[in-house]
């Protein structure tokens, strides 16, 4: 059994049973999973965890969900990479990586589903659902597929079938809703208030949401038990970037790194939607939701569920945000290709223009341990960087190969 | 859910920009539409705030309800943030 006691409200504390529920009876607040700390304390060691499978199940103890071999398509303990060229570029001193590009459906996304693939077995769901545009829907198609369960994801119908692509061979059921973004948000609501299906970030989000703590505990293990003066990773919702540090902090608190945590969260996002940031400049708590136009879609959430708290987040280590234009997020990808031979989507392009601008402005020091994190593979979105392809154009001969290439190089 | 077969619930955000938060948009709603207002979370500040809202009524006149909401400036989202996700 897992070590979890309870759902709690994060808003008015009231307690729930560990049972599909997302959302507080009373206040509408946000459920989240209560864990059994003493048991976890009691069994995790860095031993344990190293002698653990080489994916993210090597932290069950501290998940919600028991690892299940049924989902298992080995997400997770990605490499972390010292980036020493961009480091250079940058001006800083050292600089790793987190490249979650190389999950098994190319994102962070699979850490997220996993949980919410295991709870959903472990509920007795055999059907798996979500509303997405790219990366969720490949996730959760994946882990579908793995696991035997049915998978229904809902796209809003005017977005490209290529974007869908990555779920659908998973055979997953694509269902196209005539209708904006809205009108998706609704209608997804209202089936999973109908069906009886796991829909991972509504009726199993409080799971769900907590796959992302392990890009926390990978990034602490594998600098060597310890946690990064800085971080800086993209928001959409917000989950993420709000587990990341939850993660660290678990860590400290089971003695497996030194406590107190003291590194800073910096979150990034594009201008085109970036209601956290925007709301971190204005110096409120509040987020004013936004209409999305930008080119990062994997981070296009207007009305972040977790805007609030990864705010929280960023005030209690004081770190900060930042964004970057949308130019820039195209750039940020080719700089970490070129750097470091990571080829990231449009939200990786998104961190490492947002680092540069934090390096820039000196809210990254120079001389601390840095970690970017990189979410989602750049095969995905290959249309933001499609101008980087430019031939030499040659007739079959040596010389016109000489030739071309000289003027090219000089 | 104790609820005549044509009503329905709907769980929104009200999000209220600079001079709308003088407005009493909730009471108004309740007062002009056949919906039962119900404020279940908020959080209003100087410039700007937000209400998480449950309504109940008719579809149809829920959807007036907050189509008028939105003529005036206010903002209408799902209470539980967006959940299409990229």
């Amino acid at each position: 059994m897992p070590n979890t006691l309870s759902l709690r409200c994060r808003e008015c504390s009231r307690d729930y049973p560990i049972e599909p529920l997302n959302v507080c009876d009373f206040c509408f607040g946000p459920l989240e999973v209560v864990y059994d700390y003493e048991a976890i304390h009691a069994v995790a060691s860095r031993e344990r965890i190293e002698a653990g499978p080489r994916s993210m199940w090597r932290y069950a103890d501290f998940l919600p969900a028991d690892y299940d071999p049924r989902i298992d398509i080995n997400a997770g303990f990605t490499p972390l990479i010292r980036a020493r060229n961009l480091a250079e570029e940058l001006g800083l001193k050292e600089l790793y990586i987190k490249n979650d590009s190389v999950n098994p459906s190319y994102s962070f996304k699979d850490r997220v589903v996993a949980v919410a693939s295991a709870k959903a077995l472990e509920f007795g769901f055999d059907t798996i659902a979500c509303a997405s545009t790219g990366n969720l829907a490949g996730a959760v198609s994946a882990h579908a597929a793995r696991s035997g369960m049915k998978a229904y994801v809902f796209i809003p119908s005017d977005l490209e079938a290529g974007k869908v692509l990555g779920a659908a061979i998973y055979n997953a059921t694509i269902v196209a809703v005539d209708g904006s973004y809205d009108d998706v948000n609704r209608l997804c609501s209202e089936l999973a208030d109908r069906y009886q299906w796991a829909f991972v970030n509504i009726n199993v989000r409080p799971f769900y949401a907590d796959g992302s703590k392990t890009l926390g505990y990978e990034v602490a293990e594998q600098l060597g038990w310890r946690a990064p003066a800085q971080v800086v990773a993209p928001a959409a919702s917000g989950a993420m970037f709000t587990k990341i540090w939850k993660g660290l902090n678990e860590f400290a608190a089971a003695g497996l790194i030194d406590g107190p945590v003291t590194t800073q969260m910096h979150l990034a996002q594009a201008a085109g939607c970036a209601p956290i940031a925007e709301a971190y400049q204005e110096n409120r708590l509040i987020i004013k939701p936004v209409k999305p136009n930008s080119i990062a879609k994997s981070l296009a959430i207007g009305n972040p569920a977790d805007g609030f708290y990864a705010l929280k987040t960023i005030e209690a280590s004081g770190g900060s945000a930042v964004i970057v234009d949308e130019p820039e997020v195209a750039e940020g990808a080719k700089l970490l290709a070129r750097t470091e031979g990571i080829f990231t989507e449009a939200a990786g392009g998104v961190t490492i223009s947002g680092l540069k601008r934090l390096v820039e402005s000196g809210r990254i020091d120079r001389d601390e341990p840095t970690v970017a994190y990189v979410t989602g593979n750049g095969l995905k979105t290959t249309e933001l960087v499609a101008d980087v392809v430019d031939p030499v154009h040659i007739t079959p001969t040596v010389d016109a190969f000489e030739q071309a290439v000289s003027a090219r190089v000089s | 859910m104790g609820l005549k077969r044509e009503q329905t619930m709907r769980r929104v955000r009200l999000t209220f920009l600079d001079h709308m938060i003088r407005q009493p948009v909730v009471y108004l709603m309740g007062r002009d539409f056949e919906v039962v207002t119900n404020i279940r979370r908020a959080d209003v500040q100087e410039n700007v705030g937000w209400v998480i809202l449950e309504l109940e009524g008719e579809e149809e006149e829920i959807d007036r309800a907050l189509e008028w909401a939105q003529s005036l400036g206010v903002r209408i989202d799902p209470a539980l943030g967006d959940l299409v996700e990229g």
